[in-house]
Order: C-alpha cells, then structure tokens, then sequence
C-alpha cells in the first residue's frame, strides 16, 4: 500500500511539473498547441487546453456530457451510437410511480362512484312508464358505426388494461406463465386492432358530429344539474353529457390514434424520447377515455330505462323521448311536450302552453 | 457472494470490437443482433476515445422493474437474467434501459419486435445448466463453467474487464494510479448506485 502511494505521490508531482517542461515529455500524441484549441471549444473540458502533453487528464465535464446523453458514432449494434440515455429512468419513474399507480386508482375510483351513484339515485325510471309507441333515434347506419367503435373499444381497453395493469393485479394472482400468454395475445390483439380504432374513430365522427355542437340549450342543462338535481332540464336530440362524450372521444381518440400509430411503426419515429413521451400520453388518454366510457356504459344499460333500446332497435319509446329529449322530441313529431316539471320555468316559456293533449297524441 | 460488473477503461480501448465478435461467435447470436457494440467518441479527430457498452447488469435495474411479465431476475452475483419463455417482446426494457442493452431480432411493424435478447454476463438463462436449450436462447453458460464473460477475455487491450467488481476496481484504480488520470469507471454511477462504489 505504501508503495502505491509512493507511485501515486510520483505522478502526481510528474503531472505538477510536466506542464512546466513540456518539451521534455515523450509522447506519441500530437503537441499540446497543435490541435488542443479545437477539442476545447468543441467538448469544453477546461484542462485539455493547457500544455499538458499526456494529453487528457481530467475530462470530467466530458463524461458528464455523456452521462446526460451526448452521442458519438457506433461501429456496431443496432441501439446507436447514444451512450447513455438518461430519459430511460425518468421514463421508468414515471410509468411505475405514476401511471400504474394512479390509472388502478383512477379506475377504482371511478367504479365505486358509479356504484355508488346507483345505490343512491338508484336506476333513472321512465316516470310515465313505456307507452309502447316508438320513435326512431338511431338509424342503422348510425348503430353500426356506434358498435363497430364499441367493439374495438372494448377489445383494446380490456387489451391495455392486461398490459398495464397485470404485473400488479394479474400475475400475482394467475402466476407469470399464464400471464405471460394473456400478456402476449393482448399486445399481438392490441397492435393489430389498433388500426382499425382510426377507422372506427372516423366513421364515428362522421356520423355523430351532427347535432353534437354546444348550443345555450346545453348551458341550461348544466346550470339544472342535468336534471338529477330535481326540475327536468331540457336537451335536443343530444344532452350535453352526451357531447361532451362525443368531444372527449374525439379530442382523446385522435391523442390516441396518434400516440398510438407512433408506437406501432416505431421505426418510422427513430427517437426512443419520441416513444417514451407516446406511451405515457397513450396511458392517460386511455384511462380518461376508459373512464368515461364506464360512465357512459353505465347510463346508457343500467342506469336509465329505456336508453338502450336506441342503440338496439333505434326506435326509444316516446316516453323516454320525451322524458330525456323534449326538444328533440318536438322538433321530430312537431308535437309540444308537456312537462310539470318545467311548468312555470322562465328558461322554458313555451312550455306553458303545452296542452295535455299533445302528450297522448300518437306519433 | 462477488458482485459482477463491467468496466471498460476508455483510455485503452481501440476500437477493434473484438469483444462483439467474441461474444456473437461463443453464443451464436443471431444475425442483426450485437449484445456489444463499441460507441467511439470524436471519431478521427484529436481525443478520440472509444467505449464497448452490453447491459451493465444494473444493481437497480430500470429494465426489471418496467418489464410488464417481469421477466427478469438478479442473480446472486448481481447478474441480470431473463426469461424468454415469458417475454413477450413489448421493448419496455429498452425503453427504460440506460445502456441501450436489449436487443430485439424484428425491426417490427404492428409491434412485432421477437424476444428480447440482452448480454448475459455469460451466465445463460434460467433452464438448466449447459442444457440445448439454454444455449440455444442464451448462449453458453460460462459462468456455470467457472469462467468469466468472452468479451473481457479476449480484450487484447485490457480494457474492458469483467468479474468481481471490487477486484476490477482495484485493477482500474491502479492503473488510475499508474498513469496519473482517469476519467472513472464510465456508467458506474448509473449502474451501480445502490452499490456504493464508483
Ligand atoms: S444495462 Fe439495461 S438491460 Fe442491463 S440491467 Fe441495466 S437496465 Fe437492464
Ligand atoms: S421486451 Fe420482453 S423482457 Fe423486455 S420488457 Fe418486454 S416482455 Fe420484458
């Protein structure tokens, strides 16, 4: 040990004194004032610039360079010439801390409230019970649309969600071999249906998109709580629970279609930061997307008699039509609708003059 | 238990990527996949230096924690393995990976990259010692064998080195020592943090 101390203390005192005498240093590497001006200016390390003919000594501040991802030229393998990526870390951080985390919680949340609202509130019944008479809301083309996202929906929500979700939720339970096949057949599934997302997320919007603009009507509607809060608030033929869905499918789809296509053709966007920022933005539209489509699932099966039947058949009972959509209802069949609820409501004049005889007028 | 590492001392590599050859001859790595590549920094012009990077076989390793099947595992010696038979070849580990290690045998549309393959530190996989199969998905087991990894044998230079970290500290520091400077033992501090040693 004391040897080595010796040497140590040796070249230290040689490294002191070598700058004073570099004329004297044997070296193989070019003169120090020959080229040293230039690697000075281009990697910053301070001490290469002085006349230290053992060339580099102390090249910290050009390992930190690199310790932050500073690139240099690969003469093999197919990762590239970047040393370290230092993204990779904060891409782990805030997939295992945040996404995971708060997407299980996110989820959970989400269900419970629902349940919650159905314990309490409890199914939205149709008050005048079915009338037996119809009228058409959805037309063919409109449903198909409508179950042809619904299904590619599901398939990749419930795909996602298995890959997301399943270390924590799944393996502990059906081990790391079955997962492993459910794992693997959910991201072959979700890569291949994931095209067919874009399809559907067109077609949808075309469909939907009329009638789906915010109007004053929509205003009212939130200011009565849409209408669970106790007086019926008026809607058209969509309430504004139902644009907002259709916005936020729009706005999150084509995050989605995008973050998507991005992770599908990875080659197409050679920039592995590129891949990282898509699969968290991919993650949180996925979870506020799942979210409201529990919601939206909720209300348009269990929640409220009769909903359903537009997206079946395409004809709801005019009960319901009226119930729900007065507006609509009116502007289809001509017909005023009277409801006690909005008697006296200054934000529904018209009302007021609704006979009672509109109400069992055949349609 | 020795903890194994890598250290590739910048100030001796040539750039000759012996230690890629080396490694895809022992294991039959299949074409298009290098588990070693050799970066060279300022290439051609004064102060070039050049640095052979594999999976650095992290203490806390960023690729185990984001697999989602988690098929990874540490052995004993610090050696980060996987399983093939469960991956499912998402590329989350290179993604997180700071080394760039996993390497996959599809280009890949529609997220078909194949299994992950990665620098097994020679030590193979989780099937049996020496087993067909074990080789076939891993390479050769050297470790099993009582030797060290390929690569670090054949360095004509010496400059990449492999083995119990604390001895290939102490060769590093010596030649530290020896020649007056030294830029540190390069990814140490990302690799092996929770280690204490750099
Ligand atoms: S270098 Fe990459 S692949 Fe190897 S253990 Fe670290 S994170 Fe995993
Ligand atoms: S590619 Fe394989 S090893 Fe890597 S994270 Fe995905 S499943 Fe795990």
């Amino acid at each position: 040990m004391d040897l080595q101390k010796l040497i140590a203390a040796m070249f230290l005192f040689a490294l002191m004194v070598m700058p004073l005498a570099p004329l004297q240093a044997q070296s193989v590497r070019p003169p120090a004032n020959a080229v040293n001006q230039g690697i000075n200016e281009q990697i910053g390390d301070e001490q290469i610039g002085t006349s230290n003919t053992l060339g580099t000594n102390s090249r910290s501040d050009y390992w930190r360079d690199l310790r932050q991802g500073r690139d240099g030229l690969a003469t093999s393998g197919q990762t590239g010439s970047k040393l370290i990526q230092a993204q990779g870390e904060q891409w782990r951080n805030i997939r295992k801390l945040y996404i995971i985390k708060y997407s299980g919680w996110v989820l959970a949340t989400v269900i419970v409230m629902i349940a919650l609202f159905y314990l309490i509130r409890g199914r939205i019944l149709l008050k005048a019970g079915r009338s037996g008479k119809t009228i058409t809301r959805f037309s063919l083309p409109h449903r198909t649309a409508h179950w042809f996202m619904a299904s590619i929906f599901i398939l990749l929500s419930i795909s996602g969600l298995i890959l997301l979700l399943g270390r924590t939720v799944l393996v502990p339970v059906i081990g790391k071999s079955t997962y492993s096949i459910f794992a693997s057949a959910a991201m072959q599934g979700h890569n291949l249906f994931g095209p067919l997302f874009i399809v559907a997320l067109v077609w949808l919007i075309f469909m939907f998109i009329r009638g789906n603009f915010f109007k004053m009507v929509d205003l009212k509607w939130i200011l009565k709580g849409g209408g669970l809060l106790g007086p019926h608030a008026s809607a058209g033929h969509y309430n504004f629970g139902e644009k907002g869905w259709f916005w936020l499918v729009v706005v999150a789809g084509l995050i989605m279609a995008i973050s998507g296509m991005i992770l599908e053709f990875p080659w197409l966007a050679e920039n592995l930061q590129l891949l990282q920022i898509s699969i968290i933005v991919h993650a949180i539209g996925a979870i506020a997307l799942i979210s409201a489509a529990l919601g939206h699932i909720y209300i348009g099966t269990l929640g409220m008699e009769g909903a359903l039947d537009s997206m079946t058949t395409g004809d709801v009972d005019v009960v319901w039509a009226k119930e729900h959509h007065d507006l609509w209802y009116e502007e289809v069949t001509g017909q005023k609708v009277a409801n006690p609820e909005a008697e006296g409501d200054q934000s529904a004049p018209d009302r007021a003059q609704v006979s009672v005889q509109s109400q069992i007028t055949e349609t | 238990m020795a903890r194994m590492k890598f250290l590739c001392d910048a100030e001796r590599c040539i750039e000759c990527n012996s230690c890629v050859t080396a490694c895809k001859n022992e294991h039959e790595v299949p074409w298009g996949i290098n588990r070693r590549r050799v970066v060279t920094l300022n290439d051609g012009k004064p102060g070039e230096r050049s640095l052979s990077v594999a999976c650095m076989h992290c203490s806390d390793a960023p690729c185990m924690a984001v697999c989602p099947v988690d098929c990874f595992y540490q052995t004993a010696d610090g050696i980060v393995l996987h399983d093939k038979d469960l991956c499912i070849g998402c590329g989350y580990c290179f993604f997180a990976c700071p080394f760039g290690a996993p390497q996959f045998p599809q280009a890949g549309n529609f997220g078909s990259r194949g299994k992950m393959d990665k620098c097994t530190f020679c030590a193979g996989g989780p099937e049996d010692d020496h087993s067909a199969e074990e080789f076939k998905k891993y390479g050769r087991n050297r470790i099993a064998e009582g030797k060290l990894p390929i690569c670090a044998e054949m360095c004509s230079t010496k400059a990449l080195l492999a083995g119990d970290g604390n001895i290939v500290s102490n060769i590093y520091r010596e030649r530290v020592v020896g020649r007056g400077f030294g830029s540190g033992a390069w990814g140490w501090s990302r690799a092996y943090t929770s280690d204490g040693l750099n």
